[in-house]
């Protein structure tokens, strides 16, 4: 297969791009020349910019990914299963409640959250009759809304929307040496994800199979389910929530070569990489010098990516 | 008399039904039978202008259906009949007089209704809600809603779908009465060629969107012509004065 | 044995005297100062509120009726979203420097024709196609509300955010900051839509028992929906004019008003769901700006509501 190298390539030269283009009011000539000035911009805010949209569009879509083939359909990921508002909550009650905690509790209480809102949309599935594939996303979409609703009121309440703001809408421009480390931890996660592919490939079977292949399947969607809630909980604290990535990339990949988690996995983590720093840099040069957040371009392209996937499935199912 | 002239109807690419021109009489009872996928139902939907045709012309008693509203002339009723509103049997029989009525039921409007329940034997359930009823009960008032139309033409899209077998003969006995003490014109889409044989006056038969025999039961229960319909053999029995088709 | 539901008229009067209780409370709790100066400025208040109440529930019933389900909402189908769109698209061509001069009427009037233009392209495809199935159509329609808004969102931030800040208040509505020029036109607007849905009152009752049922006995199926939608969709402009997006409002209210009232009659549903709007929205306004001291979480408590109703609905196997 030569598509792969083909696909790095390509995440490099977006990269590239992104660590040249930007606010700072240097041009890429001036940035290249290697002066303090140009060395400052480019370590302290540029190269962590890029890295840190790397890391969350690969681990987002492979989380995405993990979602669908736990749930068993392909609608499910972070931002249609209440996990990401879930994520939101969490870090709204520890910033109430302990507003000095270390960063790393922080993270892990949002975790905690998210993985519960995430067992209570598998737990709500297992009630709904007649289960539409439809219905899951719709299900995941409203209680996001519900527990949104949550956190609005509590933010309202203690004067604390600004912050809420910004765990809902992705955005990178506050990006600085420092402030994006943990995003390092969330590949990691994916990358123990990866380790486990074939165990996902084959819960995403059913339960049956898993177990008639000697898979202790609860372990397995145990497994799955907290790393995509710790991925999401690291995005969602240090970005802010970046809807439908890991939807619309996964989907596209299987499009393409199937459902092997084994053999797609690489593609799925390049190419949702190379979709955050695409919709990235868009947002930089679309309304130059400001920038749009990610966030906002993201939800326009995942949403009408969406509405393509679905009215396409549509007609070919009707 | 329903005229149907060279209709069609095309899904995409898919024809369902393919030039079909054939002359319904006025009274008695004629079923449309055939496969799965034979264009039965569709052809009847036409005739009661759910579904519009592709190409050809239908008329009742020489008025084209596409368009002159008929709805005081003929009344369709179809197998999957899932309402949301929470009705009673009086109030969904009451629809029947729409047409007529527009919604502002006078004494004689309701002199139908009663007279349409009774017919059907709901006076009983007149109050209860549809939800409450069984399957049965449930077809009985959709009738009584089509009988309470009072058109001259009745259609019906497989009326015998989840009933069982006393229901389906309590069914057919109603639309041989309705046929013979109303003096409706029936026309109605069966399953089971043995239904058709026993209940109807006149029998089409269709396969492949086209109508490949026509005529008088006795003309269609032969081995010879339901080969040509159902495409296997087929056996007929007679028994008494009564022709029986084995397919097993 | 089934216990025996108290008869429409009394919910309806029950209902009412409810409202009224709303009204007048909204009115008269926590009065301070100047009265001349309160007093009308709450009247104009309420007038939106049930203005905004009534456009919501008479046009989430009607579109549940089309579409012959209890789940689908013009909101949730996103149409209110497709209306800030409109808004934040005229406002994105012309600038605020345009409208500066211009009555918030006008506008108000050309956003409502291009959002009938557009609307009625969008549902008549998502309905009379309806081929597609509910599901789909529920899906799809949410996804498109998800889309509007993010591309309202998008070209808001494409405008001079400094611009932006000024056109904000005047432009976009919401419970805080309720469109109060707008009140006179809309209401007229709102009486042409109440007229001619009056005199339809009995077709709505047929069209409820589903398309084939509905030809069947003589409803000319297209041309009706066709105009219902529109009825529905002049409705939404107006209360998303007013107060903004309210998804989930509709959704409440017609599915109480179908509890409440056991009657498949749209002379006695839409009443009562109307009501039941205004004891919400008036109620709701008064317990939490009153008595809690919260003046704008009204949206987010109902959202709240709103979004617990439909998963219940989804869970009761409201899809069939």
């Amino acid at each position: 297969m030569r598509l792969l190298p083909i696909s790095a390539l390509f995440v490099l030269a977006l990269a590239a791009t992104s660590l040249l283009i930007g606010a700072g009011g240097l041009s890429p000539a001036e940035l290249l020349a290697g002066g303090d000035e140009g060395r400052l911009l480019l370590l302290a805010s540029r190269l962590p910019r890029t890295f840190a949209l790397i890391l969350t569009g690969a681990s987002m879509a492979v989380a995405g990914m993990i979602m669908q083939l736990i749930a068993r359909n392909r609608f499910a990921e972070p931002s249609t299963a209440g996990t990401v508002e879930s994520a939101g909550l969490g870090m709204l009650t520890v910033t109430l409640l302990a507003p000095g905690a270390p960063v790393l509790l922080r993270m892990l209480v949002a975790s905690a959250f998210a993985l519960a809102g995430t067992c209570l949309f598998l737990a709500l599935l297992r009630r709904v009759p007649l289960r539409s594939p439809l219905v899951v996303p719709l299900v995941g979409l409203i209680l996001g809304g519900v527990i949104s609703a949550i956190s609005s009121f509590i933010a309202y309440r203690y004067d604390l929307l600004q912050s809420l703001g910004a765990w809902t809408t992705g955005d990178f421009s506050a990006v600085l040496r420092g402030r994006y480390e943990m995003l390092w931890l969330a590949l990691a996660l994916t990358g123990l994800a990866c380790v486990a592919a074939n165990r996902f490939t084959a819960a995403g079977m059913g339960r049956d199979f898993a177990t008639n292949l000697g898979i202790d399947y609860r372990r397995v969607v145990a497994f799955g389910l907290s790393i995509v809630a710790m991925v999401t909980a690291l995005v969602v604290a240090t970005i802010g929530m970046i809807p439908f990535l890991g939807l619309i990339v996964p989907n596209i990949v299987s499009l393409i070569m199937g459902d092997n988690m084994r053999r797609s996995v690489p593609y799925v983590a390049l190419f949702g990489a190379a979709f955050v720093l695409a919709c990235d840099i868009l947002g930089r040069v679309l309304r130059y010098p400001f920038e749009i957040p990610v966030g906002t371009v993201m939800g326009v392209l995942g949403s009408g990516i969406f509405l393509f996937l679905l009215l396409r499935r549509g007609a070919r199912a009707g | 008399m329903i005229e149907i002239s060279g209709v069609s109807k095309r899904y995409d690419e898919t024809v369902v039904v393919d030039d079909v021109s054939i002359t319904l009489p006025r009274a008695g009872i004629t079923a449309v039978v055939g496969p799965n996928g034979a264009g039965k139902s569709t052809l009847l939907t036409m005739i009661g202008r759910l579904v519009s045709a592709s190409a050809g012309r239908i008329a009742v008693d020489g008025l084209d259906v596409a368009t002159t509203p008929g709805a005081r002339r003929l009344s369709i009723l179809r197998q999957d009949n899932h309402i949301v509103s929470r009705l009673t049997v009086r109030d969904l029989v009451a629809f029947g007089r729409y047409p007529s009525s527009k919604g502002r039921l006078t004494r004689d409007d309701a002199a139908h209704i009663e007279r349409a329940l009774a017919y059907l034997g709901l006076e009983a359930l007149a109050e209860r809600f549809l939800d409450e009823l069984s399957g049965g009960q449930r077809q009985r008032a959709h009738v009584a809603t089509v009988l309470c139309q009072d058109t001259d033409y009745v259609l019906l899209d497989e009326p015998l779908n989840n009933l069982d077998m006393k229901h389906a003969r309590d069914m057919m006995r109603l639309v041989r009465r309705m046929a013979d003490e109303l003096g409706k014109t029936i026309v109605i889409v069966l399953h089971d060629i043995n239904v058709a044989a026993t209940y109807a006056d006149r029998i089409v038969a269709m396969r492949d969107g086209r109508i490949v025999r026509s005529g008088p039961p006795e003309a269609i229960m032969t081995s010879q012509a339901l080969a040509a319909i159902y495409d296997m053999e087929i056996e007929v029995a007679r028994i008494g004065d009564r022709m029986l088709a084995i397919p097993y | 044995m089934r216990v025996r539901a108290p008869s429409p008229r009394a919910v309806l009067i029950l209902l009412g005297l409810l409202a009224l209780a709303a009204a007048a409370g909204f009115m008269t709790i926590g009065l301070t100062g100047r009265l001349d100066f309160v007093l009308p400025l709450r009247a104009t208040k309420l007038a939106a509120l049930l203005l905004v109440g009534y456009a919501v529930a008479v046009s989430t019933v009607l579109f549940q009726t089309v579409s012959g389900n209890r789940i689908l909402t013009p909101s949730i189908m996103g149409l209110d979203a497709l209306y800030v769109l409109i808004q934040t698209v005229v406002v994105f061509l012309f600038g605020a420097a345009a409208f500066g001069a211009v009555d918030a009427r006008l506008v108000f009037l050309v956003e409502a024709a291009s959002m009938i233009g557009f609307a009625a392209v969008l549902y008549r495809w998502l309905f009379l196609g309806a081929r597609h199935g509910l599901h789909l159509l529920l899906l799809a329609g949410v996804i498109f509300g998800v889309f509007f808004r993010s591309l309202s969102n998008l070209l808001q931030r494409m405008i001079d955010p400094t611009e932006f800040v000024v056109l904000q208040d005047r432009f976009f509505a919401s419970f805080n900051t309720i469109d109060r020029d707008l009140l006179g036109l809309t209401a007229v607007i709102v009486l042409l839509v109440s007229v001619a849905g009056w005199r339809m009152r009995h077709v709505f009752d047929v069209l409820a028992l589903g398309r084939d049922a509905a030809i069947s006995l003589g409803v000319p199926h297209r041309a009706t929906v066709t105009r219902v939608l529109l009825m529905v969709t002049v409705l939404v402009s107006v209360s998303t004019a007013l107060v903004g997006p309210v998804t989930f409002l509709g959704l409440l209210v017609s599915n109480l008003a179908y509890q409440l009232v056991r009657s498949h009659r749209h002379v006695l549903i839409l009443p009562a769901a109307v009501l039941i709007a205004w004891i919400c929205l008036v109620g709701g306004q008064v317990a939490l700006e009153r008595a809690f001291g919260f003046d704008t979480a009204l949206s987010i408590v109902i959202e709240f509501a709103g979004g617990i109703v439909f998963i219940l609905l989804l869970l009761r196997g409201g899809l069939r």
